[in-house]
């Protein structure tokens, strides 16, 4: 068939796909600008009531009291107490795994189990909710109960161990790519100085790779902050100061979740104080984003 | 870097260092604690597995898909979750991949080196780090509260434009579709780029040495070689929506939803006249208005006693009425129209779970995990295709 393809037309038709590419391509500036906004406008009229002092100092969250108080601290230890356990498991595994898969394992070996590994990270994080409270719990529990240790049916160790499981993908597959990056010959040049496989892998490659692996676990790290329904599902509802991985609390995102699944009418004080939580959370996440910036640009190794 | 050899005497080099065979044994040791790791890592997935089978795999009867949620446990099902899960999805993708796959061409194809494209760049690569729950957030800010209550904010524009901005938005599929279109627009467009950029410079060459425009030789010359790439990357990023809970417990999807967005034909169908204060008394008492009416059926006015009522024939009811019909082929299908269910208020699986779950009686629970095998085995299915797609990629196209 002929086609006229006279230049004027072929021009217009061009010019307008171009344009059509580029407001698809704007849109993900426009959802950052969406989210800053929404949040930092929302949260502006919850501290025109609330003292942004009270809101970073305080160590009570009681909004329901006759004498409200709004302080996020218990809120971030929730988080950051789950973010600590679910980091001191997935990093140890996730470190020994990338090892592992990178410097000891066949190629077959490797390209069969990074996959199947990837696959935690595709599981529900509800359904990881219930398998922390209906499996790890009480398995936590049967162990700790003749250390003397009662651990409450709602608790942050579990939710952050099961946390831990779900960012390993995370840690591992992109500590193990970073690895692999690393060129041969600096593995050749250990071996022919007489270094076992282990010593290379710890004294040359990982090393060498200290860039990427450092981005992987803030990667992972972010992840852990932002989780939210293990959280609120396993870690109770409670929002307290907490101090140890046994005691329930409540995280920032749990919370949120909680505040939204009631029924809250717009322009109150409780409903803004969700965009408060959560202008807390997105400075958090954007300030270990950045931290895994400089800290890349700063040790990164180039070859 | 040195490595410290241990040897005692460095001009002889023939010996073995002394301590040989406990480095050797050193490593053999790691290899075993990096497969203890990897089983973990592994093992988790089995024992989420068989967990949910073992708690609610002797639930998965076909009554369960065809079931309404219920407060008898025995009894409950998951019909309007999935129903609701598949009408998001299908929403989702409608926004998610077009402007995904486009904006991913722009970014590789056309974007020239401007502060603007560095601002895209920057924006799509830490949107991918941001929590979902804030994707949620931001959602709940814009579609629910500002475009769902226009007469708050845009009393100015006339009010047919107003009515179905408040029709389409607010708590309703439209707005659960687009919060998770957003949330892996990244995913796609990373995805694109990647394909795209795997595209050797020679195929686009030898197009525009023979006369066809930029756009004819990405349409025709690159994107169907990424096509498989860009496949990958849809996939798992539905996969993800499909299993996203938090940004659409922020906007408001319901917990328990006992009628589906879309009619069933022989389904009975209920509709109010005029509007209604929250206990079903008419805001305005005594007014009326001329309905048409589609089926025989009865109208039970305000004051509770019912009329019959005849096909094809034009009735004054009062406000407060409601029309009882059975619908027909006819209305089945026109409620398959988006039109018809985009601004329908929702339920979807994961937030039925996450429902049971949080239910203390035994029975609820074990619904709960039947519903989250459900919701497992499709996402493991989907990231399973994808990886597959991946692998037959890399074996299958050598440049």
């Amino acid at each position: 068939m002929e086609r006229d393809f006279t230049k004027k037309k072929l021009r217009l038709g061009e010019q307008a796909m171009e344009g059509l590419l580029f407001v698809a391509a704007l849109i993900g500036v426009l959802i950052v600008v969406g989210i800053i906004y929404v949040v930092v406008s929302e949260s502006a009229k919850f501290f025109a009531q609330v003292s942004a002092i009270e809101f970073l100092t305080s160590t009570t969250w009681t909004p329901l009291f006759e004498n409200p108080e709004y302080g996020i601290a218990p809120l971030l230890t929730g988080t950051f107490m789950a973010t600590l356990v679910a980091l001191s498991v997935a990093v140890p595994l996730g470190f020994l795994i990338a090892i592992y898969l990178s410097e000891f394992a066949g190629a077959r070996t490797r390209e069969t189990l990074k996959p199947a590994l990837e696959l935690l990270a595709a599981v529900p994080t509800v359904v990881y909710g219930y398998f922390a409270l209906l499996f790890v719990t009480p398995i936590l529990q049967s162990w700790l109960r003749p250390l003397g240790i009662e651990l409450p049916g709602f608790n942050l160790l579990s939710a952050g161990i099961v946390m831990g499981l779900m960012i390993i993908p995370y840690i591992a597959s992109l500590s193990e790519d970073a690895m692999r990056a690393v060129p041969r010959s600096m593995r050749e040049g250990s071996y022919a100085m007489g270094a076992t496989r282990l010593e290379t892998a710890f004294r040359v490659v990982v090393p060498a790779a200290v860039s990427g692996i450092v981005g992987a676990v803030i990667l992972g790290m972010s992840r852990a902050i932002g989780e939210t329904m293990i959280v609120a599902v396993a870690g109770g509802t409670q929002v307290q100061m907490v101090t140890s991985p046994t005691m329930q609390g409540a995280t920032v995102t749990a919370f949120m979740a909680q505040v939204a699944l009631g029924d809250i009418a717009w322009g109150t004080l409780e409903y803004n104080s969700i965009f408060a939580a959560g202008l807390a959370l997105l400075v958090l996440t954007l300030l270990f984003n950045f931290i895994a910036f400089w800290l890349q640009r700063r040790y990164r190794e180039i070859y | 870097m040195t490595v410290a050899v241990d040897a005692p005497n460095p001009s002889d080099i023939t010996a073995h260092p002394p301590g040989l065979a406990t480095r050797r044994f050193k490593d053999s040791v790691f290899i075993v604690w990096g497969i203890i790791a990897t089983i973990i890592g592994l093992g988790t997935l089995v024992a989420l597995v068989s967990e949910l089978v073992n708690d609610g795999g002797h639930r998965l009867t076909m009554a369960f898909f065809t079931s309404y949620p219920s407060s008898d446990p025995a009894m409950a099902g998951i019909l309007s979750a999935w129903v609701g899960s598949l009408l998001v999805i299908i929403t989702t993708a409608l926004f998610a991949i077009p402007i995904g796959i486009l904006a991913g061409i722009y970014l590789e194809e056309y974007a020239p080196k401007n502060p603007i494209t560095t601002a895209i760049e920057i924006a799509v690569n830490n949107l991918a780090g941001v929590p979902s729950i804030l994707f949620g957030l931001m959602s709940l800010g814009i579609f629910v509260q500002i475009l769902g209550n226009p007469e708050r904010w845009f009393g100015f524009l006339p009010a047919g434009f107003r009515n179905a901005a408040a029709d389409m938005f607010g708590q309703s599929i439209l707005t659960a579709g687009i919060t998770l279109a957003l949330l892996i627009l990244p995913v796609i467009i990373v995805a694109t780029r990647e394909a795209v950029r795997s595209v050797p410079q020679e195929m686009r060459q030898g197009a525009l040495a023979v006369g066809a425009s930029k756009w004819q030789t990405t349409q025709h010359h690159v994107l169907p070689y990424a096509l498989p790439g860009v496949v990958t990357g849809v996939i798992i990023g539905i996969s993800r929506a499909l299993g996203e809970t938090a940004p659409l417990i922020m906007i408001g999807g319901l917990t328990f939803v006992a009628f589906l967005p879309i009619t069933r034909p022989g389904d009975a169908a209920f509709e109010v006249i005029g509007a209604v204060d929250e206990y079903g008394g008419p805001v305005t008492p005594g007014a009326t208005e001329s309905i048409r009416i589609d089926h025989d059926g009865v109208v039970v006015l305000p004051d509770f006693s019912e009329m019959p009522v005849e096909a094809g024939q034009t009735y004054d009811l009062p406000h407060g009425s409601t029309v009882q019909s059975v619908a027909s082929w006819g209305d089945a299908l026109a409620s398959w129209s988006p039109s018809h269910w985009l601004g329908s208020e929702f339920t979807v699986m994961p937030i039925q779970m996450f429902n049971w779950t949080s239910r203390p009686q035994a029975e609820f629970l074990e619904i709960a995990a039947a519903a989250g095998l459900v919701l497992l085995v499709i996402t493991l299915l989907m990231n399973g295709t994808a990886i597959y797609l991946r692998y037959r990629l890399r074996r299958s196209i050598k440049w």
